[in-house]
């Protein structure tokens, strides 16, 4: 069976692929969308910091005989502290200044992180095996599934509605929210506005790092995993705006879906497809998909 | 008056420093030189942060390549149209990124950099991971040649001045007026009835266009252009410059692109010599690790030391009197 004389079996597993990536473009640009909300810093070191989850998985792996399921826990709780540590000793200076010197701190961080790997690691790239569990596949009768790659799809969705689910529907979100309306407002309400600004910003890099351990199998661990995704996501994130938590999680996993299409169609332009989407989105709706016009 | 003077002096300095320093050297620090200025323009003057100056430096850098060594354009004509590349890369950015403003402008920018970035990466003529190599120098209106390494030095100070002085030009013009007017206060520049999109694009176009008349002369100087020149890490690079020397001061990006070019050319051996003081064998990769290094002064710029060296300076002066 051909659709446009491509198998469709090709299709079915690029349309996996690009759910895959899309689940990253998802969980990464939710992250930036939540931390900025609260922080107005464009966190840069976001792909840095989902090297570093990755990187731990496979350190974890190489020299403490961990295993993915250990290191699945314990790699974002180690970036989500060194998230804490940036925010408390660096990033906290900056929230009266211009939005531009977040970025060009978390800039220098990118940078500081990339460059520390890179002089141990070097730029090649370190495979990391899947797991037991989850090797091989499933023949589901019209095509081959991978079993790792539908659990990274699977995780990412259920980490991504949880977050939607925290933030949307419970208390705690609720103080998330009115904080990002008016921090001032809901500090003068008692509520330790400092302390969740910074627990945020170790959600929210935790989260980067989360993605980063599922990314491990699927493509090599090296230094500049990061900055290579993270230039898309923030294509992602203009392209859908910030606004809104859903609209983060469709947008990711919508661009991951139509890059995959695109590397079946016309392979030459799966890495620029992204960036055309959003000059396209910019001169038809500027505020982005999901975005308000302020 | 006292300006007058300083000009002079560094007019004399800049004369005088071939004699002493590699000439090639001084060729690359004045060409980012200019880089750091034209990039300034935007962000110091306009107030507009561009993660994507990278695209018209070394676009710019691929077109004159081109031209000179498969057209085989003369020199000038092949530097005019690495700017006019760099002048419509930066009309078709700008028009998009201006769209939005903010944080937002700056994250438009790096991604359609980084589009252009793929596209050379892919294009037959840039040479992909190779890069484009034997570029020409050829002779200046065909009759100065310019293979000797000190004629052309005087050619690109020449250049680099002109640029320079046209940005102090824009700087003090009634057009540079608006644009700091925009820079302080957006919306009141708009109830003036400025039309403020109008003046940010021009801004975007002339601060391009003299991206590339640098990256152009970058390459016309070395012979050859690779990817790094439009990679991301090249608009970090030159943002990097302009803040250590001084965001919105004239020659501030100049002192920082001279310090930031010297840091990573004498980088290991300023690593050696650490490593002889202190004993401590790890300074001896300070070489490889240029990003490091540039991500800490990165760092460290943002939390202690936002205006810069020149603006420290300036800062410094104009307090003095007030004590």
């Amino acid at each position: 069976m051909d659709i446009f004389g491509i198998p469709i079996q090709a299709m079915l597993s690029q349309l996996l692929l690009g759910l895959v990536n899309g689940s990253f473009y998802a969980m990464l640009s939710l992250g930036l969308a939540v931390i900025f909300g609260l922080l107005n810093v464009i966190n840069f070191a976001h792909g840095a910091l989902y090297m570093m989850g990755a990187f731990f998985a496979w350190m974890g792996m190489q020299y403490f005989g961990l295993n993915y399921w250990v290191m699945l826990i314990v790699s974002p709780l180690l970036v989500g502290a060194i998230g804490i540590a940036i925010e408390r000793t660096m990033l906290r200076w900056l929230y009266k200044l211009d939005h531009l010197y977040g970025l060009l701190l978390t800039f220098g961080i990118t940078l500081l992180a990339e460059g520390m790997f890179r002089s141990f690691y070097g730029v090649s790239g370190q495979s990391y095996p899947v797991p037991d569990a989850l090797a091989g596949g499933t023949n589901l009768g019209f095509m081959y599934l991978p079993n790792y790659r539908a659990w990274v799809v699977l995780a990412s969705l259920v980490v991504c509605f949880a977050t939607w689910f925290v933030i949307e529907k419970t208390k705690l979100g609720a103080y998330l929210r009115a904080g990002t309306e008016n921090s001032k407002l809901v500090e003068a309400f008692g509520i330790n506005v400092p302390l969740m600004v910074t627990l945020t910003y170790g959600f929210g890099v935790a989260l980067a790092a989360f993605a980063g351990v599922l990314a491990a199998p699927v493509i090599q661990v090296s230094p500049l995993m990061g900055s290579n995704l993270i230039i898309i996501v923030f294509a992602v994130v203009v392209i859908g705006g910030m606004g809104s938590i859903l609209g983060s999680i469709l947008t990711g996993l919508g661009l991951g879906v139509i890059e995959g299409m695109t590397r079946v169609f016309y392979p030459e332009a799966s890495a620029t497809v992204v960036f055309v989407i959003m000059a396209i989105v910019l001169v038809i709706r500027p505020a982005g998909l999901f975005g308000k016009e302020k | 008056m006292n300006q007058k003077i300083g000009y002079g002096i560094v007019l004399v300095l800049a004369c005088i420093a071939p004699l002493v320093l590699y000439p090639i050297f001084l060729m690359k620090v004045l060409c980012f030189a200019l880089f750091a200025c034209a990039f300034n323009l935007l962000i110091g003057y306009t107030g507009l942060l561009s993660f994507g100056h990278a695209a018209f430096f070394g676009g710019a850098g691929y077109a004159t390549g081109y031209a000179l060594k498969t057209w085989g354009l003369p020199t000038e004509l092949g530097i005019l149209f690495g700017v006019l590349v760099a002048a419509a890369i930066g009309l078709l950015m700008g028009a998009l990124a201006i769209r939005r403003q903010g944080i937002y402008f700056t994250m438009i920018t790096l991604a359609l950099a980084q589009m252009f970035y793929f596209f050379y990466l892919q294009a037959p003529f840039t040479g992909g991971e190779d890069g484009l190599q034997g570029v020409p120098r050829g002779s200046l209106l065909g009759w100065l040649n310019l293979s000797n390494d000190l004629t052309l030095y005087y050619v690109v100070l020449a250049i680099s001045i002109a640029g320079y002085a046209l940005i102090v030009r824009i700087v003090h013009s009634p057009f540079g007026q608006v644009l700091r007017a925009i820079k302080e206060n957006e919306p009141r520049a708009i109830s003036l009835g400025y039309d403020v999109n109008r003046y940010k694009l021009l801004a975007f176009v002339l601060s391009a266009a003299l991206s590339g008349l640098a990256g152009a002369t970058k390459t016309m100087v070395l012979g050859f252009e690779t990817l790094t020149n439009v990679h991301w890490t090249m608009s970090g690079l030159v943002v990097l410059m302009t803040l250590v020397g001084g965001l919105g001061t004239l020659i501030g990006p100049i002192v920082g692109a001279i310090i930031i070019i010297a840091l990573e050319n004498k980088l290991g051996t300023l690593g050696y010599f650490l490593s002889s003081v202190t004993g401590i064998e790890w300074f001896q990769s300070l070489g490889d690790s240029v990003t490091i290094v540039t991500g800490l002064i990165f760092i460290i710029c943002v939390l202690a030391f936002r205006r810069g060296i020149v603006g420290e300076i300036l800062a410094r002066f104009k307090r003095a009197p007030a004590s």
